[in-house]
């Protein structure tokens, strides 16, 4: 277990492994996503308050829980790469921001669509949930903006490192101080025992939930493959990769 | 080669205790604070001139100025605070100081803790005394008093040390301000909410201990592990 670990962490080993495996993450992801999109759209049965509008939640929820969860792997990225010195831990944190800055701009995008409809505005200021996920939009800035302004990288790791530490520990400050401060957003809908959502509304989400999930992996690895080759550029394998792709090239 | 280590051990400076460190520092900072007045003034007079702004741009009646008043005075503080952070550590690292800092081998938090209250007497409660002035002219009366004052001086405490984080990342970087103040406001809300919801609720004749604990909660939370991250940043940028 340690040594395949071990070996995950040498950039050419896991640089091939990531190869091999994108294709299994997206088409599983694909797979998820035709199944729970249909089971969820078509099979799935009007909510008799929301009508139609509550199916806007097979692409909020996973996108607002993503949003989330990649800030997690930042953060645990980060805090690994500054205590073990793992260099492929920051090319994780470095990956992970964006993509989770694009899953929190669809979980907003999406939540104002759907507010308009239920709530009659785009925008509403007092809801707790949108604002915290305004306030983790302005966190993933933050942490891109500070690495892009150092220009050296093992400074930018460690520093975005530290921020990006600071910064999930007010992701659940936030997120509970909003929460008492105001609340409009319907309650949880998932782990709710008092109002429990059918299966068959139930079982599109989870499996909605599991593409995404499965479809941040993917591009998750697609972004450390570049960013490990980036970090890794003079590096001899890098090179010979390099060779080989060119010849390839030529060859077609 | 034999005399080399004997050497440096006798030039190297006796390791003070933390709480040495600490008013060394301290005592250095203010005496700099007090010989560059413009430091301390320049927050000031930018608080003054933002909130007297408000009543022109919004309304003059005080009834509006008595509900917009706690937020403008909060967001007023906060922005005025941010002001120094910028050369908070960017001084120490133009003349060396710092570098000299890291070396002395001396506590890096209890330097960090000591710049923080530093940075907060000098910049963070003139500003909360000048709220109070500002507060009475929006109308607010002194019931608000406590409660503003106590949960501003915590606000601005926790926006130095959370600052302190951003100025010791953004050390060495040309135009940092405008970065230091993406990285710092996010960090604010909790402290932000919870302040002005004290204020507002006090300003109606409600109960306001709750958001008060809270606001004070999270700066106690701020005030003690802040340090150690600006430790730590401090060395990630001076490597």
């Amino acid at each position: 277990m340690w040594t395949w670990f071990h070996k995950l962490a040498s950039p050419p080993h896991f640089y091939r492994l990531a190869g091999l495996w994108i294709p299994w993450f997206l088409g599983t992801a694909v797979v998820f996503m035709v199944v729970g999109l249909y089971s969820g759209l078509v099979l799935a049965p009007a909510d008799y308050q929301q009508g139609d509008a509550f199916r806007i939640i097979y692409v909020h929820v996973p996108a607002a829980y993503l949003s989330l969860l990649a800030y997690m792997v930042m953060a645990v990225a980060s805090l690994i790469g500054l205590i073990w010195r793992m260099k492929l831990a920051h090319a994780v944190a470095v990956s992970a921001a964006p993509i989770g800055a694009s899953f929190t701009f669809l979980a907003l995008a999406t939540g104002s669509l759907w507010g308009k409809p239920m709530w009659g505005t785009w925008w509403e200021w007092s809801d707790p949930r949108m604002l915290s996920e305004l306030i983790l939009l302005f966190m993933y800035f933050g942490f891109m903006t500070l690495r892009s302004n150092i220009s050296e990288r093992s400074r930018a790791d460690k520093a975005g490192a530290v921020l990006a530490i600071v910064g999930v520990v007010n992701v659940v400050l936030v997120h509970y101080s909003v929460e008492w401060w105001n609340t409009l957003h319907q309650g949880q809908t998932v782990m709710n025992s008092d109002a429990k959502m059918p299966a068959s509304m139930l079982t599109p989400l989870l499996i909605m939930i599991l593409a995404f999930s499965l479809f941040f992996g993917a591009v998750m690895l697609q972004r450390l493959r570049g960013e490990v080759l980036l970090r890794e550029g003079g590096a001899r394998w890098a090179r010979r990769l390099a060779n080989e792709q060119a010849i390839e090239g030529a060859a077609t | 080669m034999k005399g080399a280590p004997r050497l440096l051990e006798q030039a190297a400076e006796p390791i003070l205790r933390p709480v040495d460190t600490f008013r060394t520092v301290l005592g250095r900072e203010l005496t700099l604070a007090y010989r560059r007045p413009a430091d301390f003034l320049n927050p000031l007079f930018f608080f003054l001139v933002v909130t007297s702004l408000f009543p022109v741009a919004i309304s003059p009646l005080k009834e509006t100025l008595m509900l917009i008043g706690p937020g403008v005075l909060w967001i007023a503080v906060l922005l005025s605070a941010l002001l120094p952070l910028s050369t908070h550590y960017g001084q120490d690292f133009d003349d060396g100081t710092l570098e000299q800092y890291l070396l002395s081998g001396q506590s890096l938090v209890a330097i960090c803790i000591a710049k923080t209250v530093a940075l907060w007497l000098v910049a963070g409660l003139p500003l909360v005394l000048a709220s109070l002035v500002v507060a009475s002219s929006y109308g607010l009366g002194p019931t608000v008093f406590g409660t503003l004052s106590i949960t501003l001086a915590a606000g601005s405490y926790a926006l130095c040390a959370l600052g302190a984080v951003a100025a010791a990342l953004t050390v060495g970087m040309q135009r940092a301000s405008a970065l230091i103040a993406l990285l710092v406001l996010p960090l604010m809300v909790p402290v932000l909410i919870f302040g002005t919801q004290a204020v507002s609720l006090e300003a109606t004749n409600m109960v306001s201990k709750g958001p008060m604990y809270l606001a004070l909660a999270v700066t106690v939370l701020a005030a003690t592990l802040c340090p150690f991250a600006t430790a730590a940043a401090l060395r990630i940028s001076m490597e």
